[in-house]
């Protein structure tokens, strides 16, 4: 038998009883529609919620050795992180930071400058390259930031967080303050004012990643700050453990944000949860309806069924034309009800003022799942028309 | 297609064309062997307690010729019948179809068989009622996988053969009896079957849709169709060139 005539067979003995049908389909329809718009809103209103969610939380990434690399103090990340990190696409902006070891020395500004300053103090020194002032979004109250030519020569240069100016007594930079740390003495180039990320920056002193090496012995950064472009953090969050141990990407551990379509998620699962099952119910509604009308169409049908045997059809082209007509219904019912779900989805979007969002794969997975449920649907009555005697069969008339 | 091969004891010599050209019997079949041969042919229904509905049975149809088998209700015609259509089979005995030992066949290839060698015509002319004549006549080539190419144009070639072509684009509901038959007598001549078997062919049709039926089996009987007519009443026999009589499942020459 050949594929045309199969598939021309079951297409007639669909027209035949196009009533009929339609009201078969139905089911599949609301069932498929159901599932279709409930994934399809769900995901457009999780997405809305990007836009709104807290940027600067949406867009921070930080790499740090892993506990299997040896935790914090390990030396994995590369001198050249943050070059290596600005070359990803979706990166905005990165830096890398170390506590540097300044093993006991007491930091205490130079008296010339201010007489009434407080005596030596402890402060915590750290090691920045430069791209971590812009990964911070750290502003600068006075002076400058240090740059990479200073890292390179390894200058003694601070940059002062606002709680350590303040405990050294420096409220200016105009006059090229310097500080003793130990017996060393260094430029205070800059002073911040505030910082959005790494806030222990605010009470810290510090140095040029160069400077830190040289002078402190600083081995490895402990930490790389990345600001990525909204939207880019799952790419991030893959790629740079990749880029910058591409050895083994194991040995570093990233902190990344929660993803906001998630926690609004779990919000909306309730609901969700509700209309997929109600989705299911009507696509198993739907399928008991295919089944049935397979069924009193292989029982009504018995007749035509005896004919075609007499006519030469093997057991197998009976049940390949009742099966290939329930798929038929399953898999209409899969495209009106993709359709219908599509269009619910957008009318919905429309009235929000939303931006529809739907997996491709959804749309175009429902026809299949459609026919499917029609297949499976049909396999029971299929097998029955298959096994009738064509003797029997034909005794009962057309 | 047709990928039976005949009966070892089968003759193979090339198809004979009808006289007017046509293919009437099985291209692979040579004329001299039998379309049918029954030998010693039993069919049992059931075991508790069995019904014997055919013992016996000896029975050689040559090509070309018409037969008849007349009996009581119950002797046993539709069960020969629907042996000889392979849609049933003996439980005992041998039939040979154009030479092929049908017994030993699987249930696809006897559908094969069906498709290719068989037309049957039935007393409830089992028409779709959904489609229209010349779809039901196509019906015929559907199993057989024949070409698509061509089939409408076959299809109204045995339409013409009973002058129904007038009637094509129609629905069989809006036929009368006689004109239902003449359908399903075109369907079954769809592709040159070796045999047609008619079960009651006229049992639901009045006296004068009987006798146009009669009348283009005798038109087919004279261009060397192999018939065999399932009836009881012998106006029906009469036309055949040959009649057979059934009682209790025993077949027997008619003598009168
Ligand atoms: N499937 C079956 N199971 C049991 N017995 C059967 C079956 N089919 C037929 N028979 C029996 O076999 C016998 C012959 O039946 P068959 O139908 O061949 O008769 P028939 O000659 O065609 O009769 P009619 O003229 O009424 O059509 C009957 O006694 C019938 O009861
Ligand atoms: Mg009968």
């Amino acid at each position: 038998m050949r594929p045309a005539d199969l598939a021309a067979e079951a297409f007639a003995g669909l027209v035949a009883r196009p009533a009929r049908v339609l009201l078969t389909v139905l089911g599949t329809v609301i069932g498929i529609g159901a599932l279709v718009a409930t994934l399809g809103l769900s995901k457009t209103a999780g997405s809305q919620i990007v836009g709104h969610f807290d940027e600067l939380s949406a867009t921070d990434v930080v790499v740090s050795p892993s506990a299997r690399a040896g935790g914090a103090g390990a030396a994995v990340l590369p001198w050249d992180a943050e070059a290596r990190l600005r070359r990803l696409n979706g990166v905005a902006a990165a830096g890398t930071l170390a506590d540097v070891d300044v093993r006991g020395a007491l930091v205490r500004s130079v008296p010339i400058n201010d007489p009434l300053a407080a005596g030596a103090v402890q402060l915590p020194m750290k090691a920045a390259s430069p791209g971590a002032f812009r990964a911070v979004h750290a502003e600068l109250a006075a002076g400058r930031l240090f740059d990479e030519g200073h890292s390179r020569r390894a200058d003694r240069v601070l940059v002062l967080g606002p709680n350590a100016a303040r405990r050294l007594g420096i409220t200016r930079v105009d006059q090229q303050p310097a500080v003793f740390v130990g017996d060393r003495l260094y430029a205070v180039i800059g002073m911040l004012s505030a910082v959005s990320r790494q806030a222990s920056l605010l009470g810290a002193a510090i140095m040029p990643e160069g400077t830190a090496r040289r002078e402190f012995g600083l081995r490895a950064p402990a930490l790389a700050q990345v600001e990525t472009r909204l939207g880019a953090v799952d790419l991030i969050v893959r790629q740079a453990p990749v880029a910058l141990s591409p050895g083994d990407p194991g040995l570093l551990k990233v902190a990344a944000p929660p993803d906001p379509r998630e926690l609004r998620g779990e919000v909306r699962n309730d609901l969700d949860a509700l209309f997929l099952l109600l989705g299911g119910v009507s696509l198993l509604v739907g399928a008991i309806g295919i089944a049935n009308v397979t069924l009193v169409s292989v029982l009504e049908r018995v007749g035509e069924i005896g004919l075609r045997r007499a006519l030469g059809a093997a057991r197998r082209h009976i049940a390949a034309q009742f099966l290939l007509e329930s798929a038929a219904m399953g898999l209409a019912g899969g495209i009106v009800g993709a359709s219908a779900g599509t269009l619910v989805i957008v009318g919905v979007s429309a009235s929000r003022t939303w931006t529809p969002v739907l997996d491709p794969w959804v749309p175009l997975g429902a026809p299949v799942v459609g026919a499917l449920i029609g297949l499976l649907s049909g396999t029971y009555p299929s097998l029955r028309a298959a096994w009738l005697e064509p003797v029997e069969a034909l005794r009962s008339g057309t | 297609m047709r990928h039976l091969t005949p009966h070892p004891d089968a003759d193979v010599a090339p198809g004979a064309p009808s006289h007017d050209g046509r293919r009437l019997v099985a291209d692979d079949a040579p004329p001299e062997v039998p379309a049918v041969a029954l030998q010693g042919l039993g069919r049992v229904f059931g075991a508790d307690p069995p019904v014997v509905a055919l013992r016996g049975v000896d029975l050689v149809l040559e090509r070309g010729t018409s037969l008849a088998i007349l009996g009581p209700s119950g002797s046993g015609k539709s069960t020969l019948l629907n042996v000889l259509g392979c849609l049933d089979r003996q439980t005992c005995g041998t039939y040979r179809l154009d030479g092929i030992d049908v017994g030993g066949l699987s249930d696809g290839e006897r559908a094969v068989l069906r498709a290719q060698r068989i037309g049957f015509v039935f007393q409830t002319f089992n028409l779709l009622a959904h489609r229209p004549v010349i779809e039901n006549v196509m019906l015929a080539e559907v199993y057989r996988g024949t070409a698509r190419d061509g089939r409408h144009e076959r299809a109204l070639r045995a339409l013409e053969r009973v002058g129904m072509t007038h009637r094509a684009g129609f629905l069989p509901t809006r036929l009368s009896g006689g004109e239902q038959q003449r359908v399903a007598i075109a369907r079954a001549l769809l592709g040159d079957p070796t045999i047609m078997l008619c079960d009651e062919p006229t049992g639901n049709l009045d006296s004068v849709n009987t006798r146009s039926v009669l009348a283009l089996f005798d038109e087919l009987g004279a261009l060397g169709l192999t018939v065999v007519i399932v009836t009881h009443e012998d106006e029906v026999a009469a036309h055949a060139a040959r009649r057979v009589r059934i009682i209790d499942g025993e077949l027997s020459e008619d003598g009168a």
